[in-house]
């Protein structure tokens, strides 16, 4: 049955997708939850709706727009924070917000362009298409490697800056390094649960997997693997119920998340 | 005396490490510090002591280059290695990371070190395996002095490492120090804002309240009228502690001086 064919060929693209970028957003997301970067990740992801309006304006490739414009305001940001004028979670609630409203304007004022407003809101992960999969590999297999590559520096900063800085740590150029990679992973991610909810899949999967890393880089792929398991339940859940696939996602993420806080702790043996 | 005198480049064969030629450092219109010349030697303890506020952890920034200074400048030996031990590391819970993996991070090419040795120095083997979250303040002091010693360092630097450390860890604390320097002969900078225990430990005490109130000997700073006028009673406590150690002291604080800022 040709219909049938056609079901799985979008699902099994669906599934392909979420797993790409769910390999990505784990060892990214770890980072963000140990830095305490939520409220980073949500300024950066509102803003991709105006690097949209800017894309479709421009007549320029939309991965590219958004990441050009995520690591704009992810280096404003620093340079923001700095004169610490305002409380660091209040000026990216500022940003956050402001950005995310000026792009529902933007595209608000293409008459002439038919925009999928929730699509990009809420993401639209049954629609993936094949180039879109390759972005999404691509883009991830870069992430990856450059994660790898910067993997210990960061690590290094994360504990303590200044310890890092002293101990010789570029410190600049890999923060830098790692806002790009948060700035494409959310390009890139957008599509599968949509600007608003995509801080979830970064910081979701890797509070799931705390309690059962016992070392920074167990977490980093266990959240991978949990993202790829909240992936594949959301889109079941999805095709089950007939329900919209970017929240069921975030839900089966919220719900591994609620499980793994009932699995009793193991007493460390070995540490 | 560590102050003041030095004002050419250090030289290689000279036992200076690092030096502070006439810093200053303003935060808008706010003068942090003034004036300030220092110089640490090879062997060296240099405590530098000031109520808070003093800028004495801008100080040690500027001497780590974590900061530029606004003016004067800072000179480091040609190749100096300093290990750092900063005053607060605040580590997420959810990071999950063990002593040793804590300690492996500042391992590299250049400095390849071994954790387990490092620990057995400053006394905390044990602790290998721990979470870094879960240890005490005395523990995490040892940890962190451990992973500065991995650097092998030719200077060593601590920012207020008494704090969060009881009364006993601390006097261990400073014997682990003063040991530190006998064994390694590296030069030792630290930076405190509590003066117990801290004068016993040292070979240069440098009172600084946003400039360089006094210094020298710890005898010497003690008696000097500028470092009374800073502490105040606190100065008057240090010299009954101090007198079992120098039976030419004087047991009684009479004049307590007002304890004002200098500017």
């Amino acid at each position: 049955m040709p219909g049938l064919i056609s079901m799985d060929d979008f699902v099994l693209r669906a599934l392909v997708a979420g797993i790409g970028v769910a390999a990505v957003a784990g060892p990214l997301g770890a980072f963000i939850v140990w830095r305490r970067m939520a409220y980073f990740g949500d300024a950066l992801s509102h803003s991709a709706l105006l690097g949209v309006a800017l894309g479709i304006l421009l007549g320029v490739n939309l991965n590219l727009t958004i990441i050009a414009l995520c690591l704009a305001l992810a280096l404003i940001i620093v340079a923001l924070q700095h004169q610490q004028r305002l409380a660091s979670d209040t000026l990216l609630g500022i940003m956050a917000h402001a950005s995310l409203s000026i792009g529902l304007l933007a595209i608000s004022f293409m008459e002439s362009v038919r925009v999928d407003l929730m699509g990009y809101l809420f993401g639209d992960i049954l629609a993936v298409t094949t180039r879109d999969i390759l972005w999404i590999y691509g883009g991830g297999t870069v992430a990856l490697a450059v994660l790898a590559y910067i993997w210990r520096p960061l690590l290094a900063m994360t504990v303590h800056e200044e310890l890092a800085r002293v101990e010789g740590v570029n410190v600049t150029a890999v923060r830098t390094a790692f806002m790009l990679l948060v700035a494409l992973v959310i390009a890139v991610s957008m599509k599968l649960v949509g600007v608003l909810l995509i801080t979830s899949l970064l910081i979701l999967p890797a509070a799931a997997a705390r309690r059962f890393a016992r070392t920074p880089e167990q977490m980093g792929v266990l959240a991978a693997l949990s993202g790829a398991l909240a992936v594949s339940f959301g889109i079941a859940a999805s095709l089950r119920w007939d329900t919209p696939t970017g929240p069921s996602i975030v839900v089966a993420a919220s719900a591994l998340y609620a499980a793994t806080n009932l699995v009793p702790t193991r007493r460390q043996a070995t540490g | 005396m560590a102050l003041a005198e030095m004002t050419e480049a250090v030289p290689e064969n000279s036992q200076i490490l690092a030096e502070l030629d006439a810093v200053g450092m303003r935060f808008g219109r706010t003068v942090a510090l003034a004036q300030v010349s220092l110089s640490v030697r090879r062997g060296e303890i240099v405590t530098v002591i000031g109520p808070n506020g003093a800028g004495k952890s801008t100080l040690l920034r500027i001497l780590l280059g974590l900061l530029p200074p606004s003016s004067g400048s800072v000179r480091l030996r040609p190749g100096l290695r300093i290990g750092y031990v900063p005053q607060r590391v605040a580590i997420d819970e959810t990071l999950p990371l063990t002593v040793r993996r804590f300690l492996s991070l500042a391992i590299d090419r250049a400095a390849p070190g071994d954790p387990q040795a490092a620990l057995i120095e400053v006394g905390a083997a044990g602790l290998i395996d721990a979470p870094v979250q879960g240890l005490s303040g005395g523990e995490l002091q040892r940890v962190l002095v451990a992973r500065a010693l991995l650097r092998a360092p030719d200077l060593l630097v601590l920012d207020e490492p008494a704090q969060g450390v009881d009364i006993n860890g601390q006097a261990e604390l400073f014997a682990l120090i003063r040991r530190i320097r006998d064994r390694r002969h590296c030069g030792i900078l630290l930076v405190s804002h509590d003066l117990h225990l801290v004068m016993a430990a040292t070979d240069n005490v440098v009172c600084l309240n946003h400039h360089i109130c006094c210094s020298g000997h710890p005898e010497a700073v003690t008696r000097d009228p500028a470092y009374r006028a800073l502490f105040g009673t606190a100065a008057d406590a240090l010299a009954i502690y101090a007198h079992h150690h120098d039976h030419r002291h004087d047991a009684h604080g009479e004049e307590i001086a007002e304890p004002s800022g200098q500017d």
